[in-house]
């Protein structure tokens, strides 16, 4: 299934947020949005999700999402959002609860899913006991139980320090390599968006508005040597971002 | 330091941090407990309190053994208690209810949160006589009174709580395609529970004063009417064993509720 985005526009209320944003996001690749801060980067992820509605502009699901998907779009989270009341495992049978499965079906899902993320020995712990790389490995446990078509994923590793962040992004790696998924990735973070893209969807500042769109050919499993390729890129990607960062930052924030 | 100006002097660094952080200090409340009542059992033996400002402990305990063994205690304690336990529970339960409407529905929180500003500060006991005329002077009236009184501030702190249930939680669940029920169920009620558990407090001590305003009032048994009498006699004896029993009801209730706490928020950070 791949994901269409015709001209969106979108505003709070006098701020306009993002500006004529067209984008084809294709079965099977990471499509990395970076931008400056307050560029609108998550509210685009939202309304891709449809968790917010845009002023005007279409999002079309393009082909059906496969069989056994239970939620087509599903959201990864920057801050985890899970449950505190319920441990691993409850927290990704919550996702699995309103699906008409029954216990057993559940179980086996919900033990797939905790396997393919290393977390099957933290199924009984309380969010509290786990450390925000555990959390978020939750969280991704929890969006891949739901066998989604596009996962959303809404700077997954910002609230993280920066060697939980360099193992989680591997953990997303490996994952990709043993079963390709599609994914809108938000970050701010170019190292990030170099390392997981197949292309990197440059925002300006607000109102976010597409300003290049930057294709990294080397595959995945390629990058973690560093090549002077991808040097290039992130170069690049930074020459595209820095003045409008700096530009942003200038900004009086309005109300 | 005065001197630092001494470029020789070596000094370590003076602690600035610590305290703000509260710890349990167990059976210190007790103690103090236990010193006051022994302060004033001396007092009144050795004459400088003398019998009319305060009873002796010993007295009193005196006074409440006799209670226990006639089982007059009982006569009184049973009707009190039944009132306390179907009002409040009347009271917190329809509280629960509004106050999680109020925090879903805009429309009930239009219409109902001024309704709520208007019946909060009513003194309850003043629409006894009212309450009398609606629901009979017998235990109609009592129930309806313990309530009402517990039912605003339960409505206030549950909608507080809905309020304040983490939103990310609740895009979550909306993000995974789950049905309005679920959320309801399994997001916004559990995470409201810590501050509708807090409100209970409020609401139950509440509870217990109403329940003695309207035992004096009009009751034959009851805690309320019990030290009433006694009061009206000047016995002081029987006075405080009535004051002592709500005392306990009183911290029982909180006992019970910081046990329900533990159990139900566990997860809690």
């Amino acid at each position: 299934m791949d994901l269409q985005l015709h001209n969106i526009c979108h505003s709070y209320g006098e701020t306009e947020v993002l500006r004529a944003v067209s984008l084809t996001i294709p079965s099977g690749e990471i499509v990395c949005i970076v931008g400056p801060s307050g560029c609108g980067k998550s509210t685009l992820l939202r309304l891709i999700g449809g968790l917010e509605q845009p002023n005007s502009g279409l999002v079309e699901q393009i082909g059906t999402p496969p069989e056994n998907s239970l939620n087509p779009l599903t959201f990864v989270f920057q801050d985890f959002a899970l449950l505190p009341w319920r441990s691993v495992s409850g927290n990704i049978s919550l996702v699995l609860e309103d699906h008409g499965l029954n216990a057993a079906e559940r179980s086996r899902i919900v033990d797939g899913v905790l396997g393919r993320t290393s977390l099957s020995d933290f199924s009984n712990a309380l969010p509290k006991q786990l450390s925000g790389g555990m959390k978020q490995r939750v969280a991704i446990a929890r969006a891949l139980a739901v066998n989604p078509a596009v996962m959303l994923m809404d700077e997954p590793l910002s609230a993280l320090d920066s060697q939980t962040r360099d193992l989680l992004m591997e953990d997303l790696v490996e994952l990709w390599q043993r079963q390709p998924f599609t994914a809108v990735y938000v970050t701010h973070n170019l190292q990030e968006a170099v390392r997981l893209g197949n292309r990197v969807v440059v925002l300006s500042r607000r109102p976010g508005q597409i300003r290049e769109i930057v294709t990294i050919e080397t595959p995945l499993s390629e990058r973690g040597q560093w090549s002077a390729d991808l040097e290039a890129k992130q170069k690049h990607l930074w020459a595209l971002m820095r003045d409008e960062a700096q530009a942003a930052d200038m900004e009086l924030v309005h109300g | 330091m005065a001197e630092g100006g001494s470029s020789s002097g070596r000094n370590p660094v003076p602690f600035r941090g610590g305290g703000f952080s509260p710890k349990p200090i167990r059976f210190l409340g007790f103690i103090v407990f236990a010193l006051l009542l022994i302060f004033v059992e001396i007092g009144a033996r050795q004459g400088w309190i003398s019998n009319l400002t305060l009873p002796r402990p010993s007295d009193v305990l005196k006074t409440f053994g006799a209670l226990w063994d006639s089982g007059v205690l009982f006569q009184h304690l049973f009707p009190s208690l039944t009132r306390f336990a179907v009002g409040s529970a009347l009271g917190v339960s329809l509280g629960i209810l509004v106050g999680i409407m109020i925090g879903l529905f805009s429309i009930a929180r239009a219409g109902l949160v001024p309704l709520l500003a208007a019946l909060f500060p009513i003194p309850k006991i003043a629409l006894l006589p009212l309450f009398v005329i609606w629901f009979g002077i017998d235990e109609g009236s009592k129930y309806a009174l313990i309530a009402l009184g517990t039912f605003t501030p339960t409505v206030v702190a549950t909608y507080g709580a809905v309020d304040n249930v983490d939103r990310t939680l609740i895009r979550m669940g909306q993000s995974f395609g789950l049905s309005w029920q679920s959320i309801v169920r399994k997001i916004v009620l559990p995470g409201a529970l810590p501050g509708i558990l807090s409100g209970l407090r409020i609401s139950l001590a509440i509870a217990i004063i109403l329940l003695v305003a309207a035992e004096m009032l009009g009751a034959e048994f009851g805690v309320g009417a019990y030290i009433l009498e006694a009061g009206s006699l000047y016995d002081l004896e029987r006075l405080f064993t009535g004051v002592a029993l709500l005392s306990i009801l009183g911290v029982l209730v909180s006992w019970i509720i910081g046990r329900a706490e533990k159990a139900l928020l566990s997860w809690r950070v």
